[in-house]
């Protein structure tokens, strides 16, 4: 996409009016972000990347088909023993964990006030709300019934079951995240009203965020304390199990906001904001000492587990080797590099165990939920097919985080009226300056196009 | 301002906390130990007189108009069938509600077969793990499933200590849980006995009061020590079981899993359950509170620095 841009000197749209003849817009031409549908879908056809994904969605899409054609048992293995395979297992219980930054960045800048994280509390937010969602995405193809998704809210309800808990909790958050992402959607579509009273919300959102996020964390954890002696003792505490979910979640959130803004940075940056550029070195070594932090808690809290449940015999297994494999990688390591890369100011190295630590996360979620399960029966390797669905859901998860990043006020802040104005009245004398400031203060974002 | 009225008011409060009493189910939060329903049903199987003739899976298969299997029910070579590197026997699944298998290595020196169906727990993990309330424990003893709500989250399969729930996954439009219903809706709730067990020669099966089978049991093992191991299994795994097992060999060689809690599965989700009405009560105002603490002050500031400018 660069090099068209380049080329043609091209400006992403960034503010409610076309600065080349004071035009509002066009949804249209936002859509296009600012080009003609030609140029538009020549960068499409340009962009490798494009093409890898298209090639994705040519195999997998014909694959999903397949799957509500024939039913689950045409795309998994059908087992009674393994009913739950990698569409829960990697979409339910890794993308969840990855998507607590939207609740962990709220908290940091809005309740406790730390606006230096402030200009990339967007990105976390809409990194959330995309992994909700595609978890819900992973539900519809992994139910027997995804037709029938509402019933737990509607029609029949089990109350005491963790899963009910885990059910109402997506919803209700996904429906929190919604509201706190629309600000910048009503930003980019110019509605003020919507977005001022979305906004004058934002304390009991993110409040919300904490409390459903607490608790739907955890209880995917204790989802698993169903299946005692089916999950392996190392990975089971029917004590800890959710407090282990929800520990582990903060450094993945985190972890996962560090990595999404270095993709950015490196493949979008023409879309990101100088707010945002200038400000991303500081704010991963922020992010990474929180990132420390529940990393040398987890560790804690993973030895005072296997202390609890006096579970040290097991170490000196092949399993025990397995589960030392992914501490050590997935929380040891990541520690002391990023111990050293926060030391260092090393804002690679610190991306780099961003990284490192998501796989670690992910290897836990899939020990609990898939690997050791059913660890004294047999081991199953999920049907090709389904990992093909897997894949082919995340390049849609992928597609559809870019398309937003490209326009929403994502990365960049949307120049307002105001701005502008203040801009281009600069040259003005001081006694029109203040009546136009007036003008924009009572106007708030209103289209006041300079004339 | 309107005023309210006193009878009002007991309007208002009794429709609020009979909503209260509803949505807090004592399953979750009112009774501590359910021992299951005083006139429940159950079934004793006794592992020393089976003969593994296969005649309950026959006569289960016919009373639910299961599709016909490959192998018929007079082929016993069905016992010599191993799955996964011969680490799984058969089990059941979306075309046998019941099976029966062969142990050959056991102390006993001669093969003991063992039936496997649902064991219908009185605290049923199905049950309690179902967020559509799917499952039904019935005071006969029956844990039946309706599949007109069910989602298909197949929970319950992970659930299940006995990994009995079977699911049709190659159905695309009706795909549902499978398994043994105690013959509930043809039978139990008639008084009858099951089919399986009105059709053993053996009277490996006994269908009974719960509580009575548990006394027959135990005289059973009082009678003949030399005979029997000195356990009735599912009398207090996972909480009690409708059904329970006599056994003359260590029931872990015979496919039991003998590492079982003596107490409901869902104990094991209780704490945190309990966790969750203080979470929502406490986490807003300590929240706020923080909100409040690192906040307070640097508005002020902030907002004289740009009054200031």
């Amino acid at each position: 996409m660069n090099h068209l841009i380049v080329n043609k000197g091209y400006q992403p749209i960034d503010s409610l009016n076309n600065p080349d003849n004071g035009q509002k817009w066009s949804l249209w031409r936002k859509l296009l972000l600012g080009l003609s549908p030609s140029d538009y879908f020549r960068q499409v056809l340009r962009n490798p990347f494009n093409w890898v994904l298209g090639l994705i969605f040519a195999i997998g899409l014909p694959v999903i088909i397949y799957r509500y054609a024939t039913g689950l048992g045409g795309v998994m293995h059908a087992s009674y023993d393994y009913p739950w395979g990698l569409f829960l297992g990697f979409g339910l219980f890794c993308m969840v964990p990855l998507s607590a930054s939207g609740f962990l960045l709220g908290t940091t800048v809005e309740l406790f006030g730390h606006k230096k994280f402030k200009p990339i509390l967007r990105l976390a937010l809409l990194n959330g709300l995309l992994g909700y969602f595609f978890a819900v995405v992973y539900l519809l193809v992994d139910l027997g019934c995804p037709w029938r998704l509402y019933y737990p809210m509607f029609v029949s309800w089990g109350t005491a079951a963790v899963l009910f808990l885990v059910g109402w909790h997506v919803a209700t958050y996904l429906s929190v995240q919604i509201m706190e992402v629309s600000e910048a959607f009503f930003e980019w579509v110019n509605w003020p009203t919507a977005k001022k009273f979305i906004h004058s919300g934002t304390i009991g959102l993110t409040v919300a965020g904490i409390i459903l996020s607490t608790l739907h964390q955890g209880a995917l954890g204790t989802l698993l304390c169903y299946a005692p002696g089916k999950v392996h003792p190392l990975w089971y505490s029917q004590e800890f199990l959710w407090i282990f979910y929800l520990c582990s979640s903060v450094f993945a959130g985190i972890c996962m906001v560090i990595a999404v803004s270095t993709v950015v940075e490196k493949t979008m940056s023409w879309r990101c904001g100088s707010e945002f550029l200038d400000n991303l070195g500081p704010i991963t070594i922020g992010l990474a000492k929180g990132a420390t932090m529940a990393l040398v808690t987890y560790l804690v809290i993973k030895i005072i587990g296997i202390i609890h449940d006096n579970e040290w015999a097991y170490l000196t297994t092949g399993w025990g080797t397995w589960f030392m494999l992914e501490i050590g990688l997935g929380v040891i390591l990541p520690i002391i590099l990023f111990s050293i890369g926060i030391r260092k100011n090393s804002v690679w190295l610190v991306r780099f165990t961003a990284f490192l630590t998501i796989l670690g996360l992910m290897m836990n979620r899939l020990n609990t939920a898939l690997i050791t399960f059913n660890w004294d029966l047999y081991q199953e390797i999920p049907h090709p097919l389904e990992a093909v669905i897997t894949v082919t859901i995340f390049a849609l998860f992928i597609t559809v985080y870019r398309f937003i990043l490209y326009r929403l006020p994502i990365l960049y802040t949307w120049k307002t009226v105001s701005e502008e104005e203040l801009v281009s009245i600069a040259d003005l004398d001081s006694t029109q300056t203040q009546q136009a400031a007036v003008l924009v203060d009572t106007a708030g974002k209103e289209s006041l196009g300079p004339a | 301002m309107r005023r309210i009225s006193r009878r009002g008011f007991f309007k208002v409060t009794a429709a609020g906390s009979s909503a209260l009493a509803i949505s807090s189910t004592k399953k979750a939060f009112g009774m501590k130990e359910f021992k299951g329903y005083p006139d429940s049903m159950g079934v004793l199987v006794d592992l020393t007189r089976c003969i593994g003739c296969r005649t309950c899976e026959a006569a289960c298969n016919k009373e639910h108009g299961l599709p016909e299997p490959e192998i018929p029910f007079d082929d016993f070579s069905v016992f010599d069938q191993v799955f996964h590197d011969g680490k799984r026997k058969r089990r059941t699944s979306d075309s046998a509600y019941t099976v029966v298998n062969r142990y050959d290595d056991t102390s006993s020196g001669a093969p003991v077969y063992r039936k496997i169906q649902c064991n219908h727990c009185n605290e049923p993990a199905c049950l309690t793990s179902c967020f559509v309330n799917a499952y039904t424990k019935t005071k006969e003893g029956a844990v039946i499933y309706n599949p007109d709500v069910c989602v298909g989250c197949r929970m319950c399969m992970v659930a299940c200590p006995f990994r009995i729930p079977a699911y049709s996954y190659h159905s695309a439009l009706h795909p549902q849980i499978i398994k043994c219903n105690f013959c509930y809706d043809t039978r139990l709730k008639k008084g009858k006995p099951p089919a399986c067990v009105e059709a053993c020669p053996q009277e490996a099966l006994t269908f009974g009061h719960r509580k009575t089978l548990i006394k027959i049991a135990h005289e059973r093992i009082r009678s003949d020590p030399d005979k029997y191991v000195d356990h009735v299994y599912g009398e207090t795994e996972v909480g009690g079981t409708s059904w329970m097992y006599l056994s003359s060999v260590p029931f872990d060689q015979v496919g039991f899993d003998t590492s079982l809690q003596h107490h409901p599965i869902l104990d094991n989700t209780k704490s945190f359950l309990g966790f969750v009405p203080m979470v929502l009560g406490i986490w807003p105002a300590m929240f706020m509170g923080f909100h409040l603490l690192s906040t307070r002050g640097k508005e002020e500031t902030e907002k004289k620095v740009s009054e200031n400018k």
